[in-house]
Order: structure tokens, then sequence, then C-alpha cells
């Protein structure tokens, strides 16, 4: 029983990894049209960045700049890289952009730092057991789940209630007719682009307090991301949480009884989903069909 | 006349590829590896470049074919052509069977998809240590001689033997993919990639037509992974990696994907220069990186692209 809820825990803690970058990811896609495989590199340079800057400015300064860095670097890639392709009506060229600069951030990621892991001290104050029954559940990890939580809800709020949001909105839904009502479609989707690297970025901070810091890090979040996208439904930002939450349980559950499958049980639950319900748990009807 | 022409020197050249290959500073193998990555992208390229359904996950079926071919050669039977039947067999059905699940999406969630699906393979092939090898890889098989009645051809110990049977091989797998392409199948798939509404306005079942296409192509693709695995007598988890599948799509937007001959062009450019890259510099991730983002914002259409008549991207 304990076993089973230490496994089922981990899982969870994974899924919330999942579902942060789902949360950009999903972002960027029902907006700027791009799936960004590059999303694991902005992942690994927010916890890179973190780590460096975590001698100056101590762990939680860190775990600001990290993010917002990455965000940064999100917004001139974007600039510079990004906006050339919108007009490009086959996605097939943002898809290799974007693949090509995920190759180019980790190789460098790998030249800069280095190829072996690094760890990421996360202060004692969170770090110690909650429980000595429960060792496993620590407040950095209680720590991950509401600063998830936070960032979450924090998004809810800025889509739904500023004016930012309410654009960002309206362009997912139609692109012409909110660039034709005045608003300037270009700087909207650089921050749309730029928020979802924030949230890379933060995913990697967090992740990185947990799994430690290695060059491809981000190649093993990416994937199952895209699948929680699926299985939450494409278009649902609320869906692509749900499914990096399902997914991340999923895989710790199964690690108890069979732990060779906990990677493959991802993919078939997304199997099962495209069968059953093609559109994915919250998707819309239609879209992309 | 001019395409007769252009077609029977490039015959002539690989024909005749084990002599000049190495005066160049290439090596043999090299060549087979050429022409085995033609033969998948040339399959993949009737999904993505005429029937216009982005399949990004097409390692899954090239690396089910290469596994297909390695277990057949070290637990079933010591035989190369049984090994290239099975592997293909077992790629191209996992590829028809899936196909009903992609068939109806299109562009970026058709690519989500397909590369999802192909994660699925590569963890089983990890993950399945007892018999694949895990992450090291399928190891301790060796491809066979072919005998065809007196005749032994020697493939097992010669290279350049080998090479002959790889572009036997592809001679065959572009007479089926061209005849294919001429046929009114081939001509349906590129009606649904111009305008797949309209093909559906005239009655026209465009899904079962885009599921015969990724079946095609994963039993095409496949039998380019048989064909790997022997080269090398070793099946990789990188074969069926989504890093080769995007390899494969750069490769044929890099020769010009609305070209029939176009991947095989892509393909020797990425190859070399991987090759080459590798054995220079240590960051030859960050070049091949630069090569994808340079194609995609300044040669689009390709090499074969720029000879063409503007189009729009």
């Amino acid at each position: 029983m304990e076993l089973l809820l230490f496994n089922a825990f981990n899982g969870l803690i994974q899924g919330v990894f999942y579902a942060l970058m789902a949360l950009g990811l999903a972002l960027i896609l029902s907006l700027n049209s791009v799936i960004n495989m590059a999303h694991g590199g902005f992942l690994v340079i927010g916890a890179y960045l973190a780590y460096t800057l975590t001698p100056y400015l101590g762990f939680w300064g860190a775990l600001i700049a990290g993010p917002i860095l990455a965000g940064g670097i999100g917004l001139i890639v974007e600039r510079i890289l990004i906006r050339p392709v919108y007009k490009r009506v086959d996605p097939i060229y943002s898809l290799l952009l974007t693949f090509g600069l995920a190759l180019i951030i980790e190789d460098l990621t790998r030249t800069i730092w280095g190829p072996q892991g690094l760890p990421l001290e996360v202060p004692d104050v969170i770090n110690s057991p909650v429980s000595d029954v429960y060792f496993f559940i620590t407040g950095y990890r209680l720590f991950v789940i509401g600063i998830t939580a936070a960032a979450a809800i924090g998004l809810y709020l800025l889509l739904r209630y500023t004016l930012l949001g309410i654009r960002i909105r309206a362009g997912t839904r139609d692109l012409e007719t909110t660039a034709a009502l005045g608003v300037n479609i270009y700087k909207l989707r650089a921050f749309n682009f730029a928020f979802g690297c924030i949230f890379a970025g933060l995913a990697g901070v967090l992740a990185a307090g947990v799994l430690g810091l290695t060059p491809p890090m981000g190649n093993s979040l990416i994937m199952p991301s895209f699948v929680a996208i699926i299985i939450g439904g494409v278009g649902s930002l609320f869906g692509a949480v749900l499914g990096g939450l399902i997914i991340g349980l999923a895989a710790g559950l199964v690690t108890t009884y069979y732990p060779a499958a906990s990677e493959a049980v991802i993919y078939l639950m997304m199997l099962i989903v495209l069968v059953v319900r093609p559109r994915g748990l919250f998707g819309e009807e239609g879209l992309f069909e | 006349m001019t395409r007769i022409v252009g077609i029977a020197v490039m015959w002539l050249a690989l024909l005749a590829l084990p002599w000049w290959l190495p005066l160049i500073g290439g090596y043999t193998a090299l060549g087979s590896k050429v022409l085995i990555y033609a033969i998948a992208t040339m399959g993949l390229n009737l999904v993505l470049g005429f029937t216009g359904g982005l399949s990004f996950g097409q390692a899954a079926y090239f690396g089910l074919g290469a596994y297909g071919a390695g277990m057949t050669l070290k637990y079933l039977a010591p035989s190369t052509p049984l090994a290239i039947v099975i592997g293909t067999v077992v790629g191209g059905l996992a590829a028809t069977v899936l196909g009903p699940l992609v068939m109806r999406r299109r562009g970026i969630y058709f690519a989500m998809i397909t590369i999802a699906i192909g994660q699925l393979f590569y963890f089983v092939m990890v993950r399945w240590n007892e018999v694949t090898g895990g992450e090291d890889g399928l190891a301790g098989f060796a491809r066979q001689d072919i005998h065809l009645g007196l005749l032994n051809v020697p493939i097992s110990s010669s290279g350049t033997a080998f090479y002959y049977l790889v572009l036997l091989c592809f001679t065959v797998a572009v007479a089926v993919m061209w005849t294919v392409l001429q046929s009114p199948l081939g001509h349906t798939w590129v009606a649904i990639r111009e305008n797949r509404r309209r093909m559906e306005f005239l009655g026209i079942r465009v899904e079962r037509y885009v599921w015969a296409a990724f079946a095609i192509a994963g039993t095409i693709t496949a039998f380019a992974g048989t064909l790997n695995a022997m080269l090398f007598n070793f099946a990789s988890p990188q074969d069926l990696h989504w890093i080769l599948s995007g390899n494969f799509v750069i490769m044929i937007v890099l020769g010009g994907m609305r070209s029939f001959f176009g991947p095989l062009i892509g393909v020797i450019i990425f190859v070399v220069a991987q090759d080459y890259l590798s054995s220079v510099t240590d960051n030859w991730m960050t070049f091949i990186g630069l090569i994808f983002v340079c194609i995609v914002l300044l040669f689009p259409r390709g090499v074969l692209g720029i000879f063409r008549r503007a189009e729009a991207v």
C-alpha cells in the first residue's frame, strides 16, 4: 500500500511537470499555430540559467529569474526565427524549424554546462519530509504542486479577465477578425510565445529540483506533453493540464505493478482515447479534422 | 527525354558506385546507407509530399522493420530473404492498423499523433530488454548469404555484394512507387493534397486514400529498415527515435518534397554532411540544427525547388 502511494505520488509530480509543459505547448499551439518542438529546449534553458544564477540570487531569485529569462529568449527566437514562417501555409516548416532549434539548444547546453548531470540545490526549509511514514512527501514536492497550481490559476485569471488575455482568446478563435479589429497580432503572438516559454522554464526549474539537470532533460518531458494535449483535447488548456496529471498518475501506478511498461502506458492510453473519443476529453469537435 | 537520360545516368552512377566512391574519400557502406534512407524517405514522401499528410513519426516503421529483420535472423531462421519479408510485414502491418487513427486528422494534429505513436514503439523496444536488447540495441545476428540455385551471393562477407542487394531493392521500391503514383490511386493522393474538401464533395472517400498512403509508406519504410539492420548487423533504438523521424522529413524537404527523386538528393546531402560533420566537430548536432533552420528560412522548396518556377509555400 505504501509502495502504491509512493509511486502514485511520484507519478503525480511527474504529471505536474507534464501539465506545465503541456500548458505552454497548448498556448503556443492554439494562437501561434506552431508545434514547438523546441519547448523542451526552453525548459532546459530555464533550468540551467536558474542553476547558474542560484549562487547570486539564491534559490528563490533563480526560481523567478530562470523562467523569465527563458521567456525573454523565447521572445527573441520568436521575433527572428518563428515570425517569418507564420505566413507559410504548410505547418511542416514551423515543425522543422523548432525541431532544428531543439537540436541546437540541446547541443549548446551540453557544450556550455557539460554532459554530466548537475544538482539544483533546494533550500532546506522546503526540502524536509513532511511526515516520517510518508517520507516521499517532501515539502519541496508539495511546493512544486503549489507553485504549479498558482501558475495555472494565474494564467486562467490572465486569460479570463485581462485585456491581453481576452485578445489571446479572441486570436485563438479567429486571428483575422482580431487583426481587423485593430489588435497587433504580431505583438500578441510574440507575447503568447513568450508566455509559453515561461511555463517551460518554470517546469525546468521545478523539475531540476527533483530530477537534477541534464542536457536532454527536456526530451523526456516533451513527448508526454504532446500526449497530454492529445488526451486532454487540442484547443483546451484545462484539458492539457488534466491530461498531464492523468498520464503522470497512470505512469506512476503502472510502475508499482509493471515498471517496464511505465512509459509505454502513456502512449497506450493515448491510443485508447483516440479510438474512443478522437477529439480528446475536452477538445472541440472538428478542430484539425 | 531529358528525364530518361537523367535516370540512366543516375542508374549508371549507382551501379559503378563501389568503384568511384572510395576514390573521393567515401566508403561502400555509406552508399548502402544513402540508398536505404532513400527508400525510406521516398516511401515517406508518398504521404508527406504527395498526399499532404504530415507524418512525423516515420522512424517507428523503419525501426520496426529493423527489429523485425534482426529478430528473425537471431531467433527464427538464418535467412536474409525471410528477414526482409518478416520485417517489412511487421512494420507495414503496424502502419496499416494505426492508419485509421490518423487518417481523419490534418496538418499539425496529424503530425502530433504520428510522433506520439512512434514513441510507443520506441519504449516497447527499449524496455522489452530480454528480447530486444533494450537501450543497447539488438545485436548478435548477421545477414546471411543468398543462395540462388547453384549461385551463392556472398552478401554476409562482402559489403559490395550487399550494396548490390540494396541497389536491387532500391530499384524494385522505386519501380513500385512510380507505378503507384502513375495509377489512379496516386493521382487521387495528389488531388487530396491540393484540395481535400473538393475531393470530399466529389464523393471520394478521402480518409481511405490517406489510410492507403500511410500504410504503403509505412511498409516501404519498414522495408528500408530491414536492410538497415542488415547493413550494420545491428538494430538500435535510435532507429525508432523521433530524432530520426525529423531527419527523414528534413531530408525530404531538403531535396524537394514535390518531386519523385527529391528525397534521394536530400538524403545524399544530409547523410554526407552528417558523416562529415560528426568526424570534424563534437558540436555536429548544432550544425545539423542550423541546416534545419537555414532550409526552412532560405530554401523551403529544397534543392530541386530552386530550379523550378516560383510557387507559394
